[in-house]
């Protein structure tokens, strides 16, 4: 597999002034993005998270060219994006999801239009894109609408086909998802995965909404502090930070307080005793509910996997 | 490759007539301050017939070639001031994933037909100067009439573009910007003559303002400097505008460098 997206050492400081008196400033380096290295293969959907201020929108602004780094490398493409951005601009598509590709004051179709004279693409490929993308995203009943008039999830639609009508080797999304209602985050994500399914394009995807990464990425990286702190499989991350299946059980009777189980712990106790929920340390589901069969009168109980949110906030509460 | 451009021109301009009245209204009002100037220029003549020990139609000479470049200048490219507002919000990271030039792109969004009322008005006031005042004909002088309106567009461009890009440096950059663009187009419809010390010596031949109207003036009404400039840099102004768009494109590049973008 060849390597579309490439950065080592990358690094994007800013300074920033502090008032320190009536007119002392003091100058301070910070570094948003802190030597990142990652590697991202064709056809790859990368899910790259992190809590606000971590540095995931500056890394997609220097691989699309619109920041330059302050130090380390980034190619995209085999591409450097700044000193060859437009260049890169014909073969990478970008969706801000704060922040609009489209025109305001004309219909969605003709800002379609207008694109495939900007990125000078075939009447007929241009043409066959935008049909798919009509077809998967249901764009008919809003094509003439200008759109400013258009609800955020419309939008949201019509800005994923503007970023793919001039086909694009990488597409690089931040926070697509950010202010959908359901239908529209379904709509979004189903459409990625279709596109993820189809395997010729790369995505690069960042989000606070981890139902995306749980729906569609099989990687996963995390930045915080501008610095990667995993990259790896979702799986992954559950082992890394011992992620623990739950076991919840309903009682006929309260819970009896002394007693032991080896290998899991008792997280809560609920309902006068009724109901108690035991995280699982060292040992099974099964050979724990043997133990518990002993013991206590069991009316009901559920396994529940462990949430990658919960996760997820550890990893940025530990910071 | 100017296609592309054309197409964000023609879809700025088809957005702006969107707001139908608001358009009518400013097309109107900026064709009543362009005659608004025009009139300064008889205001100042009905009250002295010399101006720096220039006749009325050697300084409408000056004024025409200023009176055409500056607002041809600013049709052009006047709108890169909006530079600040893409650079505050952030809008210009949206520009700068195209796979256009940054300034074509700002340039052509931003296109605003009613600036052309004055361009047509800075014409005809240059072919009315052409017409009345002493002008010493030759090949040298034909030349000139046509190279001195553009040279002057080109400087005032570039002028424009140096002072836009002063927002990638500093956010909060109008005013900065406006003292040399509008302050320029003002100095520049004045003999030099009128101005003294260190301040004609900076702005007039340090910073290059006596270039775009008084001295190719000065060329065409045959008149060697009185301040003492020789007579064949009477000549210069395109090398000298040629030049002045050569710092304002490393101005731009260093400064879309510096782009900081916005948080998110």
């Amino acid at each position: 597999m060849t390597a579309v997206i490439k950065t080592s050492a990358l690094r994007k400081d800013f300074t920033v002034w502090h008032k320190t008196g009536r007119l002392r400033r003091q100058r301070r380096v910070v570094s948003a993005v802190d030597g990142v290295d990652l590697t991202v293969t064709e056809g790859e959907l990368l899910g790259y998270i992190g809590p606000n201020g971590a540095g995931k929108s500056t890394t997609l602004k220097m691989m699309t060219g619109i920041l330059s780094p302050s130090g380390g490398q980034v190619s995209v493409c085999g591409l450097t994006p700044v000193p060859q951005r437009t260049t890169l601009a014909l073969r990478i598509g970008v969706v801000f999801g704060q922040r609009s590709q489209l025109w305001w004051d004309l219909p969605l179709s003709e800002s379609f239009s207008l694109l495939r004279h900007v990125y000078r693409v075939p009447a007929a490929d241009h043409a066959a894109r935008l049909r798919r993308c009509r077809e998967l995203l249901d764009l008919d009943a809003f094509l003439a609408t200008p759109v400013r008039q258009l609800s955020l999830g419309q939008r949201m639609r019509g800005e994923l086909t503007a970023a793919l009508l001039h086909g694009p080797k990488v597409l690089f999304l931040d926070e697509p998802t950010i202010g959908l209602d359901v239908l529209s985050k379904q709509a979004v994500r189903g459409f990625l995965a279709e596109l993820d399914a189809r395997g010729d394009t790369t995505v690069v995807l960042t989000t606070h909404d981890l139902a995306d990464i749980e729906k569609l990425c099989r990687r996963l990286v995390v930045i915080d502090h501008g610095r990667v702190v995993h990259d790896g499989t979702v799986a992954q991350l559950h082992a890394a930070y011992r992620s623990r299946r739950r076991v919840v059980v309903d009682l006929d009777a309260p819970w009896p307080a002394d007693l032991v189980l080896p290998g899991a712990s008792v997280e809560r106790v609920e309902a006068d005793g009724l109901r108690v929920t035991i995280a699982l340390e060292d040992t099974t589901a099964g050979e724990l509910l043997g133990r518990l069969a002993g013991s206590v009168a069991l009316r009901d109980l559920s396994v529940r996997e462990p949430e990658i949110d919960d996760v997820i906030a550890r990893l940025y509460a530990g910071r | 490759m100017v296609e592309p451009y054309l197409r964000l021109l023609v879809a700025q301009v088809r957005g702006q007539t969107q707001y139908r009245a608001s358009f009518v209204v400013e097309l109107v009002f900026s064709t009543l301050m362009t005659a608004l100037d025009v009139v300064t220029v008889f205001v100042i003549f009905s009250v002295n017939d010399r101006l720096g020990g220039f006749g009325g139609t050697e300084v409408l000479m000056i004024v025409g070639i200023a009176a055409f470049g500056f607002p041809a200048a600013d049709l052009v490219v006047g709108n890169v001031e909006r530079l600040r507002v893409y650079v505050r919000t952030g809008l210009l990271d949206a520009v700068l994933v195209r796979p256009l030039s940054a300034l074509g792109q700002l340039v052509a969004m931003d296109f605003s037909v009613r600036r052309a009322g004055r361009v047509v008005q800075g014409t005809a006031l240059y072919v009315v100067a052409l017409v009345v005042a002493p002008v010493v004909w030759s090949p040298g002088a034909v030349v000139l009439v046509v190279l001195a309106p553009l040279s002057a567009t080109v400087f005032f461009g570039a002028i424009f573009v140096v002072g836009a890009t002063v927002a990638f440096w500093w956010i909060e950059s109008g005013e900065i910007a406006n003292a040399f663009t509008y302050g320029g187009r003002d100095f520049t419809s004045y003999p030099m003559t009128v101005f003294s010390g260190l301040f004609r010596r900076v702005f007039a031949y340090g910073l290059g303002f006596a270039f775009v109207a008084y001295l190719p003036a000065l060329a065409l009404l045959g008149r060697s400097d009185p301040i003492g400039a020789p007579d064949w840099l009477r000549w210069c102004s395109p090398l000298v505008a040629l030049f002045a768009a050569g710092v304002a494109a490393l101005f731009w590049r260093t400064g879309i460098r510096h782009y900081r973008s916005t948080g998110s």
